[in-house]
């Protein structure tokens, strides 16, 4: 644990360290006049840099990368694709902004998740895709996985993936402490109390405060804590939606139904093999996860919709992400050719299917034999039925921070201490609310809050 | 130089003969807390990814599979692994090798040469050492930026040239270990400065130059903020940042976890430098204590 906390607080130092590198640049970006060096590139530039060839690199850690790479060089065998796992998520932001701050070192194509996005976006640092008439693309993707990748009227990557948020729970276990797969929130706060009262050892679920998961919550509660338009932002975490996932959450933090394995460390996927953690509300990609990392709770899943407050169906995007071109790309159009092959060619989607990732294309997601396909570890269940309805049930609207991935990483100094106290989150969040209007101020933002 | 690692212990008439119970259990209890984590790594690097998760942490799993796990270290990903091992090796005989060259040889000089200025070096050495490398990574990161310098694996082994800590270590040790009158004596035979240092008194300074040689060894083996900041390509990564990345594989929607090798990893990794503690620790303890007594 201490290893790991020491990490994670090393990593903080440097995610702060580049994003204020970064945001150095991102002022300038915000000024009017930003958008120089936007390549000029129209649809037909594609075809010709296909033709022609060359060699790009592309960040990425989806596992499905090598073998989507290895197919678009069959295609195009001109061009050369150099695949660089430059780490997962956090640790890959900070190598990007290293290199946009270095001015070298960056690559063609990044995978580039969708909390992060307005990060690079806003720091000039993404090329606007539209030039190269990918907007024309908008028709594929779902409105909510579209409208991540699309800030201030420019188009600045392509959705891969998608999280539409669902209730995954070990039927095993909730059947044999007889209970109800839960609806509504207050279902699930009963299940919880009911599930730990019966055997002590079991929780209803793990959160020991995840800023990914909690955005989603309130995202899914109707909130909008993130206001921006350009410069000008308002974090307005107290707002309805807000309070209302807090108030929430406080109960099952309060009286003790939250387990406090960390997530994603092996303790936790201990405890979702062997029933200790018995649900779990994330994204749709997690069936992926669960079946190759949690092989022995086979039969043991199931899926539902996520519960809602009012009974209403209604879900929030977690996780999930897409690829975007990098203005340092020495060839902006092939980079460009290969992010559109990468995320809207149906070979590329289907590689990346059978990797077990959530699509964020329509076409899948109607598709007969997606929606119907009966999966094995799922007990038989047709559990991309839930899924696809959850997509559909995404709430539009929602915007993160242009220094989100730092927001986040200050998460755990905030809110985390309300979870570490099991005290109220309403506060947690009020303390997380005036750190980032002070650091945004500080970058130059005209924040409110 | 045994004498002098004694002298703080209290002369006693019997040393050897007197025993202290509240000693032996805090050392016990030391040693434990040392050994456990130890303990740990290696029963579970013998163990599956899917034992990890199941079976008791102390002890071995269903099936031991050490072996297996240690070749798959090494061919996962085409073996990054190797390379990484190799990035480090180069790290630490360029960074390790450089810093205590240039820390023996500055050292050395300021004890026993006077010119002006000597002070002043002084108080800035004295200063160095007390300000952490953490602390100078932002500005160390900016300063390579605009040389071009990073994602090369200079941006590693320049920093880890400096050595203050080191530099101090062999003044001090100097002061004591090589007396002036032999340097005068040498002078005197007609020998010059170079071939004085070369001949003599690099072998007086022998405990002292492998104390520092241990510590920048170790510093450099472990440095991990440095090259996570300075590095995005996985090709140059030294072995802390490559397990580190290995072991965030386990996170989020594309998760791909690999504790086994990052377990197995992780303890190939301390084995060198848990072979460079027993082969030089002696000169350790004999180094350290040099310049604590007067002679």
């Amino acid at each position: 644990m201490t290893t790991k906390r020491s990490r994670s607080g090393f990593r903080r130092i440097a995610t702060a360290v580049v994003t204020v590198a970064a945001l150095g640049g991102a002022l300038v970006a915000c000024a009017p006049q930003a958008g120089a060096g936007t390549a000029e590139g129209s649809a037909s530039d594609l075809e010709a840099a296909l033709e022609a060839g060359g060699t790009i690199t592309y960040w990425s850690w989806t596992p499905s990368a090598e073998a989507q790479v290895a197919a678009f060089e069959k295609a195009y065998p001109k061009v050369d694709v150099k695949l660089v796992n430059a780490g997962t998520n956090t640790e890959e932001y900070t190598k990007l902004q290293n290199a946009i701050k270095a001015g070298s070192g960056a690559p063609d194509v990044a995978q580039i998740e969708y909390y992060a996005m307005p990060q690079f976006a806003l720091s000039d640092s993404l090329l606007d895709l539209s030039a190269y008439g990918l907007d024309e693309l908008e028709d594929q993707y779902t409105a909510s996985t579209w409208g991540s990748v699309n800030i201030d009227g420019k188009l600045y990557g392509l959705p891969q993936d998608s999280g539409p948020m669902a209730l995954f729970y070990n039927a095993t276990v909730f059947d044999q402490f007889g209970i109800a797969v839960p609806t509504t929130w207050d279902e699930y706060i009963a299940a919880g109390e009911q599930l730990h009262a019966a055997d002590p050892t079991k929780y209803i679920t793990s959160d020991t405060g995840d800023s990914g998961f909690a955005t989603s919550m309130i995202w899914q509660a109707g909130g909008h804590p993130f206001d921006v338009d350009g410069a000008d932002i308002t974090v307005d975490l107290a707002d309805e939606g807000s309070a209302k996932w807090a108030d929430t959450w406080n109960q099952l933090l309060e009286k003790d139904l939250l387990s406090d394995i960390p997530g994603w460390s092996d303790e936790w996927f201990k405890g979702l093999g062997d029933g200790t953690i018995a649900s779990l509300v994330v994204g749709a990609w997690m069936p992926g996860v669960l079946e190759s990392s949690v092989p022995d709770a086979a039969g043991d899943w199931r899926v539902a919709p996520i519960p809602t407050y009012d009974g209403e169906p209604v879900s929030a995007e977690n996780g999930g992400g897409g690829q975007a071109v990098l203005k340092q790309s020495k060839n902006p159009a092939l980079a460009a050719a290969f992010l559109e092959w990468l995320n809207s060619d149906p070979e590329s989607i289907k590689i990346f299917g059978e990797s077990g990732g959530f699509p964020s294309t329509v076409a899948e997601l109607e598709s007969e034999d997606f929606v119907n396909q009966e999966s094995e570890y799922f007990g038989g269940q047709k559990i991309n039925e839930v899924l696809t309805q959850a997509a559909s049930d995404v709430l539009p609207g929602w915007s993160y921070l242009p220094y989100q991935v730092y927001a986040n990483s200050i998460f755990g100094d905030t809110v985390g201490q309300a979870y570490a106290n099991k005290s109220d989150l309403n506060a947690g969040l009020a303390t997380w609310q005036k750190q980032l209007v002070d650091y945004g101020n500080e970058q130059g933002f005209d924040v409110k809050g | 130089m045994s004498r002098i690692a004694y002298a703080g212990a209290p002369r006693n008439a019997s040393p050897r003969t007197r025993k202290s119970i509240t000693l032996t259990v805090l050392m016990s209890v030391f040693l434990i807390y040392t050994l456990v984590p130890l303990l740990w790594l290696v029963i579970n690097a013998s163990k599956t990814q899917a034992d990890l998760f199941t079976t008791f942490g102390l002890w071995f799993g269903d099936e031991f599979v050490l072996g297996q796990n240690i070749v798959e270290t090494l061919t996962y990903r085409d073996g990054i692994f190797v390379r990484w091992l190799g990035n480090t090796l180069l790290y630490v005989v360029l960074g390790a090798g450089g810093a205590t060259l240039l820390a023996t040889v500055a050292g050395y000089g300021l004890a026993k040469f006077r010119f002006p200025g000597r002070r002043a070096v002084f108080a800035i050495v004295l200063g160095a050492i007390a300000i952490p490398g953490t602390a100078l990574a932002v500005p160390t990161f900016l300063m390579f930026s605009q040389l071009g310098l990073t994602n090369t694996p200079w941006a590693i082994i320049i920093p880890s040239l400096i050595s203050p800590f080191g530099l101090y270590l062999i003044w001090v040790y100097a002061v004591d270990s090589v007396p002036t009158e032999l340097l005068e004596a040498a002078r005197m035979d007609g020998a010059g400065e170079f071939r004085t240092f070369f001949t003599i008194s690099i072998r007086l300074l022998a405990p002292g130059i492998v104390t520092v040689l241990l510590f920048t060894v170790v510093a450099t083996w472990n440095n991990y903020f440095l090259p996570l900041i300075m590095l995005s390509d996985p090709a140059w990564y030294p072995l802390t940042v490559g397990l580190d990345q290995w072991n965030d594989q386990a996170t989020g929607a594309a998760a791909d976890p690999i504790y086994n090798l990052v377990l197995t990893g992780s303890l190939l990794t301390i084995v060198p430098i848990v072979v460079a503690f027993l082969v030089l620790q002696r000169y350790w303890q004999s180094g350290l204590s040099a310049g604590s007594v007067k002679q």
